[in-house]
């Protein structure tokens, strides 16, 4: 960068004296978050041959593969069955809409520990959702298919609502229009409102899938075991400590931070 | 018989549509004319079927689709503001219908190559809708649904949207195909300029009902009420009462002056007398022939519109005249003048 262009800069940041004054503000929460994580990374650096251990650690493995395959998967049923709820929150005005919402709402509002107790009481043997799963064979607590729910319960409101703003801000004319050149409903979904809806969607899906991944308490109530990473490193940290837990945590929040910045990496919006 | 609508009734959110009855013949021009709210857009959606009417029939080309869906209807529609599918380029918006159908693909290529080179837009066939222009838009939209080659295309305030000069161009444009393809077209506008230029009838709308139906001629020259009237720019309303009758032929007392027209209205009926503005001729000597009404005055406002000159006489009769005209008649505020117009052109109602 030449001075001349340097001027420039300055120039334009004077002209700007309002982002500046916002961008102190706004960094103030970006270096909040920067110094917690980075200090906890700055620690390991002395030690990184713990990192390493750890990465070749088989139960730590497990453990995070477990996380990732449980969420991936919660994250797909929110979307299976979020998608078609959120088209019609956005679509139709029926009574007990607000309702409905509202109760779609409630995993996002109560403390996570709470919905931990609440998920066992009914995922246990003579649990409402327990009892005819236990009659197949299958339990849910300490199962991986518990900790799957347990990640949709508090994972779905994120999927839910996101989507359904996204299908808001499709104009509903374009369905006409759709109608009206010889696509049925089913078509006008694939073919408009879906496609238009996409990246709203497809960050309900992350978010949720980010939600999921990162639950503990929950978890915590319904699955002991097998043991998930947010587990294993609290797990590590109440017997062993802080220098047993924290290469497991680092390493947990690197994968975690690697896939989402993959997925977030992926532009659906048209050029 | 290409649309005939019985006793149609629909309230959707603020708009209230009521007592619809409409025929319109196939290879019709049909505007809808009315103001902003007065139920146009949901009378064209209700046709088109993207909703179900309260009460009423509607039939398209002799059959009942009042519960037909919108794809079973088969009829093409252009919103005000084109409702271009955003994620798709401009061929293949076009393309959209002909897919749906599944037509052979050598066929959607010819189709929509065809469509496009007749509205002139083959050299955008690869832009997305919103790096296109407002005239480009409206062709595009124009060319999606006549693709189809539907017996019925709904235009909603397809030229509101549109410059002056693309607007002519585009009423051109679909003039032309209208007459090419004998597509019955029902057209939806609030300018009653836009109205007169492309309809073969008009429908007033006012309120969520049809207030008048009728020729251009009729509309515009022949309101059926003062509010009508007023609507579709007649701007000489007067008041007065008959005086005299003889064969047909009365006279009106508006105070200042006595018109003569045809009507069969009696002596003593109080009236309202409609002029429009264009028919009403200045001039500075009098026009005294048998056909004509003379009113004399003094000019008392004077507004310029570009090419023609708007000219109030006594404060109460409203004329337009060229510029041209007007600076040869070299016409200013104060100056004594004749304005005369001819009888047929005065319209009276009963008060």
């Amino acid at each position: 960068m030449s001075l001349k262009s340097i001027e420039n800069v300055m120039e334009k940041i004077k002209k700007d004296k309002i982002f500046i004054f916002f961008l102190f503000l706004g960094f103030f929460l970006v270096f909040f978050v920067f110094i917690t994580l980075g200090d906890m990374f700055y620690r390991q650096i002395n030690d990184l041959s713990a990192l390493f251990n750890a990465a070749k650690d088989p139960v730590v493995l497990t453990a995070m593969w477990l996380s990732i395959a449980a969420t991936t998967l919660s994250t797909l049923i929110a979307f299976i069955f979020g998608v078609p709820l959120a088209y019609i929150l956005a679509r139709k005005d029926f009574i007990f809409k607000t309702v409905i919402e509202g109760i779609i709402d409630i995993p996002m509002m109560i403390p996570h520990v709470v919905a931990g107790i609440a998920l066992y009481g009914v995922f246990m043997r003579s649990g409402v959702i327990g009892a005819p799963f236990n009659m197949l064979g299958l339990s849910l607590i300490d199962a991986f298919f518990g900790i799957v729910l347990a990640m949709l319960f508090v994972g779905l409101p994120y999927l839910v609502n996101t989507a359904r703003e996204g299908f808001r801000t499709v104009d509903e004319r374009l369905e006409n229009v759709s109608r009206s050149l010889g696509a049925s409903q089913w078509q006008t979904f694939q073919k408009v409102s879906f496609p238009l809806a996409f990246p709203s969607i497809y960050n309900g899906c992350i978010l949720a899938w980010a939600r999921g991944i990162s639950e503990f308490s929950a978890v915590l109530i319904v699955a002991y075991f097998p043991k998930s990473a947010p587990i294993l490193i609290y797990e590590r940290f109440t017997s062993f400590g802080l220098q047993s837990s924290r290469p497991v945590a680092i390493l947990f929040v690197l994968v975690c931070l690697a896939i989402f910045i993959l997925l977030r990496s992926f532009k659906w919006r048209k050029k | 018989m290409m649309i005939g609508i019985k006793d149609l009734e629909r309230s959707w959110k603020e708009f209230n549509i009521k007592d619809i009855n409409l025929t319109i013949d196939r290879g019709e021009y049909f505007v809808i004319l009315g103001p902003t709210g007065s139920g146009k857009t949901l009378l064209l959606e209700l046709i088109a079927g993207f909703y179900l009417p309260d009460a009423g029939e509607i039939w398209i080309d002799g059959v009942n689709v009042t519960n037909v869906t919108p794809e079973e209807r088969g009829v093409g529609f252009v919103y005000q503001d084109y409702a271009l599918f955003p994620h798709i380029t401009v061929r293949e918006n076009i393309e959209f219908g002909l897919r749906i159908k599944k037509l052979p693909k050598d066929e959607i290529e010819r189709e929509s190559s065809r469509m496009m080179d007749l509205l002139g837009i083959t050299h955008l066939r690869n832009r997305y809708p919103d790096t296109l222009s407002g005239g480009e838009r409206q062709k595009t939209a124009t060319a999606r649904a006549l693709v189809l080659k539907p017996d019925l295309l709904l235009l909603d305030e397809p030229m509101s949207a549109l410059d002056a000069r693309t607007k002519s161009g585009m009423q051109d444009e679909l003039k032309k195909i209208h007459k090419e393809s004998g597509v019955t077209i029902v057209h939806v506008t609030h300018d009653q300029t836009e109205a007169m230029i492309m309809a073969d009838r008009i429908g007033v709308m006012m309120n969520g009902r049809i207030a008048q139906v009728g020729t251009v001629r009729e509309i515009f020259n022949m309101p059926k009420n003062r509010i009508i009237a007023d609507f579709v720019g007649t701007e000489n309303i007067l008041e007065g009462f008959i005086t005299e009758k003889t064969d047909g032929l009365i006279k009106i007392n508006i105070g200042s002056a006595e018109i003569s027209t045809l009507s069969d209205l009696e002596t003593g009926c109080e009236v309202n007398v409609f002029i429009r503005p264009e028919d009403v001729i200045i001039s500075r000597e009098p026009q005294r022939t048998s056909a004509r009404n003379n009113i004399e005055g003094v000019i008392t406002k004077i507004v310029n519109l570009g090419a023609i000159v708007r000219i109030e006489i006594n404060g109460e009769l409203v004329a337009f005249t060229t510029k041209q005209s007007a600076e040869e008649l070299e016409l200013e505020t104060g100056k004594h003048v004749h304005a005369s117009f001819k009888s047929t052109a005065v319209h009276v109602l009963k008060k």
